[in-house]
């Protein structure tokens, strides 16, 4: 069973109230199966949006991209820098 | 070379040192400064600082692929930035103006819908908010900016 560890950042790390998150998620889970496992484990993050931008190893993909052992999932607030 | 993200203030002219050259007879700067809307008397950055500097190192590949004969550099500032403070520092430098140009431009366009970096404004009376280019009504009934 594949490990992954979900990051939090900005905004979504105060309404999540953490900044990780180590998850054990089934084999061939995406990224959309892994976001609904943050929100049973974390029930402040079922505030966070429906789709929020997500990174996975440090390249932004969507919420059908597959999962992997060892990976970083990231979700990212709206992006505000410059 | 130097760093792409920092907490210092940014130095155009060691940005200038890293991209020119006599082969290269153009050269253009932009900087982004914090602008002072309403009661806004700063800004903290922060960053998800490993993809940060892997997209910029992405971006300023494409950059130097797409024109061959440009050189570009960036920083980006992160932490409290005052009022009037560059929070960010490109310089592209060519052996033409055009290249140059266009070279800064889709840097600076390519670090707005890419780079993970969040602002968050201060306020005179000691609130602070999330600035959200999306404007979108967000959870918890506060909204950003």
């Amino acid at each position: 069973m594949p490990n992954v560890t979900v990051r939090f950042f900005a905004r979504y790390a105060e309404l999540a109230g953490r900044e990780s998150l180590a998850l054990v998620v089934p084999p061939a889970a995406t990224v959309a199966d892994v976001l609904a496992r943050v929100r049973q484990e974390i029930p402040d993050a079922a505030v966070l949006p429906d789709r929020p931008l997500t990174a996975l190893n440090l390249r932004q993909v969507k919420l059908d991209a597959r999962v992997q052992d060892g990976d970083e999932l990231a979700l990212l607030p709206p992006l505000s820098g410059g | 070379m130097m760093d792409y993200l920092t907490r210092n203030p940014i130095s155009v002219e060691s940005l200038l040192r890293e991209v020119q050259s006599p082969e290269r007879g153009g050269t253009c700067i932009f900087l982004g400064t914090v602008r002072g809307n309403d009661d806004v008397t700063g800004i903290d950055y922060s960053a998800y600082d490993a993809m940060a500097l892997a997209e910029i190192t992405r971006i300023l590949d494409e950059a130097h692929q797409r024109w061959t004969g440009a050189r570009v550099m960036l920083q980006h500032r992160l932490g409290l930035v005052s009022l009037g403070e560059a929070s960010i520092g490109i310089a592209a430098a060519a052996p033409h103006r055009d290249e140059a140009f266009a070279a800064c431009r889709y840097v600076i366009e390519e670090v707005k819908t890419r780079l993970p970096v969040w602002k968050k404004e201060l306020h005179a009376d000691g609130t602070t908010t999330w600035v959200d280019p999306t404007g979108k009504q967000v959870a918890g009934g506060l909204r950003d900016r």
